[in-house]
């Protein structure tokens, strides 16, 4: 298999509308004969749904929750990047594209990332419009706030809770489309599998989580914005209900997997507190713009850190990076807590943490002016660990919060299965191995909003479709393979739970393919994975019926997914034999303990192909060349 | 922490339910209210028995998820949180706490704690948007929006849907959730054109749905989590009546 990721030719400023007149397109009156099935309702899904309708073609939209209001994309935090320059600090589209790229530790594609740069504006403007309530300032004009990685001010933010604006500006326009009849929406659908006839994607099949009964949807092509797979490691800022499910069942019908190994782990979270845990908290990386990370100079001190006098305590970040002080990357940052916490310099009960402090800014500028930009997140922090961030630093520790690996798309979106588009977190483009903050909402609304309603024209416009009905051969072939998956998963009655199975299967995940990976590491992961994977089907216990609401059948269904991805994450990162961003191979660092990169050997995309249940999948490498932004020692000092 | 809970267990729609009791024991102080019913599920299904269903899933009081009556409380005894934020330590060591599903004629219940909350989306749907296609719109500091205007409009847009408001009500009103996007786009110049129509059609649905009347009890303001105003209902009134008589 070649993979040809279609990237248009020209100069990198030319490539998108050079592309976009290339395309083919369905004429206005023939869309409405086209049904996209699009799976997922969080920025990237609602905003694809929203759009391709108003264009006109049929859509169908699956949820699993019971509104698509509830998708996961609600929960970001800080904001969306646009290189809009209204601060008038120098922000142009080649700057922010520049700094992904870096960012990204040089292993995203230019062509992807300078698109996503392009039409980042775009979105500002579209959610503005559509009533988003953005920070303004006095004058009525938007405001910016600083992120990592970056040295302008280019983030858009509605208080502490800018996902969820984005996300219900998404679902109003997908509801207006509901509405006019353009959207079949289906809440309450967990789709289990993907329908592949005559080597095109065409449907899928889906469980109606209240009443059980398996569902096939046909259409001409399938939307994945099914989001990302940071819940492989258990402990997660994801929601609890994310999942893998839909991608790894792609993958295991054509899809590759792009990147796999490529998780960002997050440097301020909530520390985790007991063995009873459920997930873990994410305090936005905004609060960097103001608070101020450190910790004692003396190992083990457990004074109150109100009584550690300023000359005892050491402001690393500030020290080690000096241009870019608290607002380095966040690989960046959460490898050197880590690395702060390892050498016994941690503080709080369990010593893995690490504090953040806004002492100074209350001096500065009052709490009043702290309080009406991150109100609601020292609410949540007081909430959630009974101190009050206002009176003493807050603890924080790094925890998995997005992976930027995912299916395999070309430049067009989409996989290696023809008519099957992956968008958003889903899929692994644009961010290469480390995502710079405020990103994740701009590309998942540039993919949803502004990229896919154009390029999938082109597929349908372009290709001959036989008819396909849900009573047809291939579609009742793959809904009995997944009932009789659920039949031997109830019918196997051990004595562990899905979650206990998922619990070890994070532990593993945490401790070998977590901050600092290792070959000797990563082998142990991968013979531990494989043999907690046999364990779980002769000793998994699933309670209930396949024909009511069954959360328990839900979770061990998830679980067998996360069992075989994770040990392809596992996989992936032992044949990296460097380090990037999110990526830190121990073996491979500088003297300065920066993660250090082999271009020569490693600047590709690693897409695996799934070879069958005992087979080791097969490597595949897309080369990525960099004309634009020259590979170089990524420096924020 | 050593706690009994009784817990709202029905099959289905159809069927009728009852409170069962149940102890937890040794649950942290620091664990979270959901964690709580977590462990217990666990051992539920341990023993073989079905665990409690309950919706939830950012846990982090953002998605509206969770909505659970905590011994009488629309998402228990803390103000201005949702059920996924409470922490064990805001409970009596050795107390009794009742879990009960929301309980209003527009949300049946599904199973157990579980309740269809799709009449909201159905408000939604019949005008709770601004009818801007993607790509019509023009630059984002074209049309300037005073702070306050912005600041206010934020304050009625946090709103979860998680429908605390409607199940703390005596008259199983959702004119707290309504008026939250009502007021949101009235306070916006982008929300201007379709004023109007915007009102009248989500109240008639509202209405359609089966909730009750306002009557001004203000136990939604008090039991919101995201502790939206009913000043917000007040505009809701004005847009209304402006939209009939103007």
């Amino acid at each position: 298999m070649t993979l040809d990721a279609k990237i248009p030719s020209g100069p990198i400023e030319k490539k998108w509308d050079s592309h976009r007149f290339n395309l083919k397109l369905v004429n206005a009156a023939n869309k409405r004969k086209y049904t996209v099935i699009v799976v997922g309702t969080g920025l990237a899904g609602a905003s694809a749904a929203a759009s391709l309708a108003e264009l006109g073609y049929n859509v169908i939209s699956l949820c699993y929750h019971e509104s698509p209001r509830r998708a996961h994309s609600i929960a970001a935090q800080g904001g969306i990047n646009a290189p809009k320059n209204y601060t008038n600090d120098g922000d142009s589209v080649f700057r922010l594209f520049y700094d992904t790229v870096k960012g990204g530790d040089y292993r995203a594609r230019e062509a992807n990332v300078y698109r996503l740069a392009q039409v980042s504006g775009l979105i500002i403007d579209q959610c503005v419009a559509q009533g988003v309530p953005f920070g303004r300032e006095y004058g009525g004009m938007l405001d910016n706030r600083s992120f990592g990685g970056a040295q302008v001010s280019r983030t858009f933010y509605a208080r502490g809770q800018t996902g969820q604006q984005l996300l219900l500006g998404a679902y109003s326009a997908l509801s207006r489309q509901i509405d006019a009849g353009k959207v079949k929406f289906y809440p309450r659908r967990e789709m289990l599998d993907l329908v592949v006839a005559d080597g095109q994607a065409r449907g899928v099949v889906a469980r109606d989580m209240i009443t059980g009964t398996l569902e096939v949807y046909t259409a001409n092509a399938v939307v994945l914005a099914t989001g990302g797979y940071g819940n492989t490691f258990y402990l997660s800022t994801m929601a609890k209900a994310s999942n893998a499910t839909a991608i790894w069942r792609a993958h295991k019908r054509g899809a590759l997997f792009g990147n796999p190994c490529f998780t960002q782990i997050h440097p301020t979270c909530i520390p985790q507190s007991g063995s009873y845990q459920s997930k873990l908290t994410l305090m936005s990386e905004s609060l960097r713009n103001d608070g101020r990370i450190w910790v004692p100079k003396a190992k083990g001190d457990k004074r109150n850190p109100k009584d550690i006098p300023e000359d005892e305590r050491d402001y690393y970040l500030e020290r080690l990076y000096p241009s870019f002080g608290n607002l380095v990357p966040r690989d960046v940052a959460s490898r050197r807590a880590k690395e702060m916490c390892d050498k016994g310099f941690g503080v709080g009960p369990t010593s893995l943490a690490v504090y953040l402090d806004f002492s100074d800014a209350i001096q500065r500028n009052g709490k009043p002016w702290i309080a009406e930009k991150y109100g609601n997140l020292f609410d949540m922090y007081h909430e959630i660990t009974a101190e009050d961030p206002y009176a003493i630093p807050m603890r924080i520790y790094p925890a998995v919060h997005y992976t930027m690996g995912g299916l395999w798309v070309d430049y067009n979106l989409m996989s290696t299965i023809p008519g099957l588009y992956v968008i958003g977190e889903a899929n692994f483009s644009d961010h290469g191995a480390n995502r710079l903050g405020a990103s994740a909402l701009m590309q998942g609304l540039a993919d949803g909003y502004f990229i896919l309603p154009y390029t999938i024209g082109d597929y349908l416009a372009g290709t001959q479709f036989k008819a396909v009905k849900p009573d047809d051969k291939p579609c009742q072939d793959v809904r009995s393979e997944v009932e009789q998956r659920m039949t031997q998963l109830i019918g196997i009655k051990g004595k562990r739970t899905p979650d206990d199975f998922h619990r070890e299967l994070g532990k593993i995940m945490w401790d070998n393919v977590g901050m600092g990976r290792n070959k000797k590491g990563l082998e142990e992961a991968m013979k531990k994975i494989a043999d907690l994977r046999t364990q779980f089907w002769q000793d998994v216990k699933v309670v209930g019926s396949a024909n009511d609401v069954n959360t328990e059948l839900e979770r061990a269904g998830r679980v067998v997914d996360f069992l075989e991805l994770g040990e392809l994450l596992a996989r992936d990162a032992h044949h990296r034999q460097e380090s990037c961003g999110g990526h830190f191979r121990e073996e491979y660092q500088t003297e300065e303990g920066e993660a250090k990169r082999d271009d020569k050997k490693f600047a590709y995309v690693a897409a695996w192909e799934f070879a069958g249940d005992t087979k080791a999948p097969v490597l595949h490498k897309e080369p990525l060349e960099f004309e634009y932004v020259k590979p170089s020692q990524r420096s924020y000092k | 922490m050593n706690i009994t809970v009784k817990i709202w267990r029905q099959k289905n729609r159809d069927t009728k339910g009852k409170l069962v009791t149940y102890t937890v024991r040794d649950i942290s102080p620091d664990a979270s209210f959901l964690e709580m019913i977590d462990v217990l599920n666990e051992d539920l299904v341990r023993k073989g028995e079905e665990p409690v269903a309950y919706d939830h899933d950012c846990r982090e009081g953002i998605c509206g998820s969770c909505g659970l009556m905590i011994s009488g409380r629309a998402h228990g005894p803390n103000h201005g949180a949702a059920s996924c934020e409470l922490r064990m330590r805001s409970f009596p060591d050795g107390g009794t706490i009742t879990v009960e599903p929301w309980r209003a004629r527009p949300f049946p219940v599904i199973k157990d704690l579980m309740v269809d909350r799709t009449a909201f989306d159905r408000i939604m749907q019949a005008g709770g948007y601004v009818s801007v296609k993607t790509g019509q719109a023009p630059d984002a500091n074209a049309i300037p929006v005073p702070k306050h205007h912005a600041e206010e409009a934020m304050d009625a847009a946090a709103c979860i849907g998680c429908g605390a408001c409607v199940a703390t009500c005596p008259n199983g009103s959702a004119m707290l959730f309504v008026a939250a996007k009502v007021s949101q786009l009235a306070l916006l110049p982008q929300g201007h054109a379709e004023r109007k129509e915007r009102v009248e059609r989500m109240i008639a649905q509202m209405d359609a749905e089966g909730f009750g009347a306002c009557s001004n009890t203000y136990a939604c303001e008090a039991e919101c989590p995201k502790e939206i105003s009913v000043q917000h209902i007040a505009r809701l009134n004005r847009e209304f009546i402006r939209a009939k008589v103007l």
